[in-house]
């Protein structure tokens, strides 16, 4: 392993000396190869130039040229895709709408820890807890404020128990502000609503 | 039972000594100091001086959890393991004595990775549920392992697991998750040390070993939620405020308590306008540490029962008004009412604020007939026109100089917890002598019961008894009488005689500062009011010699004053926080703020003015109280002078002007003439001296607010089914008899 890397560095000096590797004190480059971004040039002057120039002009050679690119599209595929009826791929880590999600029994799984809520960044979150009846340690609000949030994930990165999460949902556009403020029960049943998808992205 | 000789002091509370001598505790002369070698900085101790202290004293902390600054040392934890050079293994910096020469190591390889080791082995039983832990936050286990933790456990035995203990039920304060405990004894060390409720113990051994009551029982005691605040982990948390808030999202205001007369200073930790729980804050001239579980539970009793509009009574009825509205009825009443007619009777929880305006007020309509509820002696003996009658002179502090102690009519255990937990320090650390004249009550110290009957002051006057022995022989004793038993026609032949052997133990003093005679008011706004001129006793407007048109109740909630004394027609306005019994016979309701809302003064019951500050606002309509009058005064047509907090302030200074030092102790001078205005009288007081809190059941209810929380509700219940408890050793008296 050593003497590999050995080699290769001495390979490397070889082909600095002969300048072919920048030295690391100062780059110099040398270019050869141009490429000619300009307009082209329509005749070079001769006879046979002149002549095709007043063909391509006189017979509308580029135009029909035009037409069958167009004729050709016709029969691909085309590339936008057809939404709301068609989506595009999402990752496994998008960060969408948000969820708060159940353990299989139906028992929720927030324990009101409320590291979500010191973590936000946009203080987005508010959450109130109290004993539930059985002593276990429950929330009584969880809201998020939609139009606060600013999607960093930060709050499904803190908990410790796969609650709140950002499901894949991006579509819950609303006509009012209020809609976007988010209580427990919504986020419950987004979480009920987009189970299979969640689990199948945090697997 | 407890005591600690004088020797093995030395070696535990070397830190004390220090401060201790200072205020002339110690008699030999202060031993020479002796170096050692922190981290290779030189520092100079007091011999005896524990490694751990040293440390302190450069700026080094040890991470620790069973060591704390006001118990015993018990050294089991190992969390302050340190290198002391030729010391072949790491010592227990909490428990070693320093000794010269000594280099101690805080921060080689060695020192950390025995950190490390016993955090790992604390971890090993300790269940990760932080997320569900109220301690999360504030957790002292949770803090050092950021710093010697590690980030995965070799111990893990995926077939048994983590060992499980079964959580104890002790009480409706404390909350319990055994699981978490990590065996730092902290809890029983307070509970034997300093509450004097053996109630807490440890069973089993190593692995085994669990922190319980014995029995399934309540923590029977009145200080039991300290153990809250000294638990390193979240084993004993506040049950009430059990999953409320974490504590990085409240506010903190430092604030004092008026549940007693003592003045603990606390914290109040709030959020979103909502007081979520009072913790203590350290102040050692008055509650060090520790506060009661009246003043830290009292929580839930200030969102209940309140007043949240003005009112006024129409046919019967109470009517929500606007503020308006009710100063207008109540500055008309003010105006036609002749001035002898009028008259304002003060509660045990109003701020010397109120008091300063509400006297203004009525003084200006010439009125002079302004009265607190709470009464005292004014009669013989300088009365309250002097104030050494009425405080305690030889400061809450004093305790712990003093070596005989005489309690009267007093049970302090409930009358002033934290001063108790005081004097069973003294007791315990510095050889107190405790006498007591009233009903033998338990103290958590052993006592010498003198008598019951006042009688038994003419036996220490004679020089009767074993216990006038040990008075007469004192170099600094202390008369502490409560005020409860001065209360009634035989107060003031009480206080006098009282005052008669204050004097006579007295002239032995060469100390002269040292007055001896000591008062324990039993509510907290008693001494600011006598130190501004009200009248202590409600006795004129009871006896129906005066007739009172138009009575002003300022947060009086002990139903001193009935309808049945002072007639239906006479007009009753009441300002207060609590819808109580002074609300329920009022014409006109004025809401008021309790302590938490408002920033306001009180004069504990050794004369320290100390200050509260707002934490939250004062709920719907309610207003701070010196306001609300200051808005009647316009109204009624004779402004008072001031409209800010600093011109009231201003004007408290004019009144009294150590009503505004903060923090600090007015002395109270003319001790001799008190004397000299004091009838002597050889006749013997024949009066049962019965304080009015006996046993726990009687502690948590004493004012308006602790009678609108649900959890002093659930403590009373608790105390009294304890009581009925079958299992449980009847709290025996504690007499000298059966002492030792």
């Amino acid at each position: 392993m050593t003497s590999q890397l050995g080699k290769s560095r001495a390979a490397m000096e070889i082909l600095r000396r002969a300048r072919l590797l920048p030295s690391s004190s100062s780059v110099t480059q040398n270019r050869t190869i141009y490429k000619y971004v300009g307009e082209n040039v329509e005749s070079d002057g001769t006879l046979k130039g002149d002549t095709s120039r007043a063909f391509n002009q006189l017979f509308l050679v580029e135009l029909f040229r035009g037409m069958g690119v167009v004729a050709g599209h016709i029969f691909m595929e085309p590339a936008t895709i057809n939404y709301p009826f068609e989506k595009g791929p999402l990752g496994a880590r998008f960060r969408g709408e948000h969820a708060l999600r159940r353990y299989p029994s139906g028992e929720e799984r927030c324990i009101a820890c409320k590291l979500c809520e010191a973590i936000c960044p946009a203080q987005a979150i508010t959450i109130e807890a109290e004993p539930r009846p059985d002593g276990s340690r429950r929330t009584t609000r969880y809201d998020i404020d939609m139009t606060k949030c600013i999607y960093c994930g930060l709050c499904q990165e803190a908990c410790p128990v796969d609650a709140i999460v950002e499901g894949p949902n991006f579509e819950y556009s609303t006509e009012t502000h209020e809609e976007l403020l988010y209580n427990k029960e919504k986020l419950l049943s987004n979480g009920d609503r987009w189970e299979p998808e969640i689990a199948a992205n945090i697997q | 039972m407890y005591r600690v000789p004088q020797l093995t002091r030395l070696a535990t509370t070397g830190a004390r000594i220090v401060t201790s001598s200072a205020r002339g505790q110690q008699t030999a002369a202060a031993p020479e100091k002796i170096e050692v070698f922190i981290d290779g900085k030189k520092v100079l101790v007091e011999p005896g001086m524990t490694i751990l202290q040293a440390c302190a004293l450069v700026g080094v902390d040890i991470p620790r959890f069973c060591y704390h600054d006001r118990l015993s040392i018990a050294g089991n934890c190992r969390m302050c393991l340190v290198e002391v050079e030729k010391s072949i293994k790491p010592v227990a910096s909490c428990a070693m004595p320093v000794m010269k020469g000594m280099r101690v190591k805080t921060d080689s390889p060695l020192t950390k990775k025995a950190r490390e080791g016993v955090m790992e082995f604390l971890l090993v039983n300790h269940p990760l549920d932080c997320p569900i832990c109220d301690q999360g936050g504030e957790c002292d286990l949770q803090d050092q392992s950021m710093g010697f933790g590690s980030d995965r456990g070799r111990h893990q035995n995926q077939y048994d697991g983590k060992r499980a203990v079964e959580d104890k039920n002790m009480g409706p304060l404390v909350k319990t998750s055994m699981n978490r405990c990590i065996q730092c004894t902290r809890c029983i060390r307070f509970a034997n040390e300093v509450a004097g409720v053996p109630d807490l113990g440890s069973t089993g051994r190593g692995n085994d070993m669990q922190i319980g009551t014995y029995v399934d029982k309540f923590f029977a005691s009145e200080l039991s939620g300290n153990v809250i605040d000294l638990c390193p982990v979240g084993a004993l948390t506040n049950k009430p405020y059990s999953f409320m808030a974490r504590p990085w999202e409240t506010r903190k205001t430092e604030s004092v308590d008026v549940m007693d007369a003592l003045g603990s200073n606390i914290v109040i930790s709030h959020r979103t306008g909502e007081v979520m729980r009072i913790i203590p804050r350290m102040n050692d001239d008055v509650n060090e540490e520790w506060i009661s579980d009246k003043t830290r539970f009292v929580t839930d009793g200030l969102k209940r029962q309140r007043l949240l509009a003005p009112m006024i009574k129409e046919g019967g009825q109470l009517k929500q008004v606007d503020w308006e509205e009710a100063l207008y009825v109540v500055a008309r009443k003010l105006r036609q009412t002749p001035a002898d007619q009028i008259a304002g009777v003060a509660g045990g929880l109003v701020d010397t604020e109120a008091l300063v305006a509400l006297k203004d007020l009525l003084n200006r309509f010439n009125c002079e007939n302004l009265y607190t509820e709470e009464s005292f002696p004014t009669v013989n003996g300088g009365g309250i026109d002097l104030r050494t009658n009425y405080i305690m002179n030889d400061r809450i502090m004093g305790v712990e100089d003093s070596d005989a102690l005489l309690l009267i009519g007093t049970n302090p255990r409930y009358e002033a917890p934290v001063f108790n937990a005081r004097i069973r320090k003294s007791f315990i650390h510095y050889n107190l002598d405790v006498g007591l004249i009233g009903s033998p009550v338990d103290l958590t110290y052993d006592y010498d019961h003198v008598g019951t009957n006042a009688k038994a002051l003419d036996d220490l006057l004679a020089g009767k008894g074993s216990f006038a022995e040990k008075l007469k022989s004192a170099k600094k004793p202390m008369v502490v009488v409560g005020a409860g038993v001065l209360q009634g026609p035989q107060g003031a032949a009480l206080l006098a005689k009282v005052h008669q052997l204050a004097d006579q133990l007295r002239s032995k003093q060469s100390d002269k500062s040292w007055k001896v005679v000591n008062v324990l008011q039993r509510v907290a706004g008693q001494v600011a009011a006598l130190d501004i001129g009200y009248k202590p006793s409600v006795e004129a407007l009871r006896d129906g010699k005066k007739s009172i048109k138009l009575l002003f109740l300022l947060g009086a909630d002990e139903a001193s004053v009935s309808r049945r004394d002072i007639g239906s027609d006479t007009f009753v306005v009441y300002q207060g926080h609590h819808g109580d019994a002074g609300a329920e016979i009022a014409d006109v309701i004025l809401p008021g703020a309790a302590y938490t809302e408002k920033e306001s003064t009180y004069v504990n019951t050794e004369g320290r003015s100390q200050k509260t500050l707002p934490a939250v606002q004062p709920p719907g309509l309610a207003r701070v109280d010196w306001k609300i009058l200051r808005a009647l005064s316009e109204i009624a047509g004779k402004a008072l002078p001031y409209s800010s907090i600093q011109e009231m302030r201003q004007r408290l200074a004019q009144v009294a002007p150590h009503l505004t030092r903060y923090g600090e102790v007015q002395e109270a001078n003319y001790l001799k003439q008190s004397m000299e205005l004091t009838e002597k009288s050889s006749s013997a007081v024949n009066a049962e001296l019965k304080p009015a809190q006996l046993e726990l059941a009687d502690f948590y209810m004493t004012n308006s607010i602790t009678r609108a929380s649900p959890t002093m509700a659930e403590c009373v219940r608790a105390a009294r089914k304890h009581q009925q408890n079958p299992h449980i050793e009847q709290p025996k008296r504690h007499t000298a008899a059966s002492a030792m």
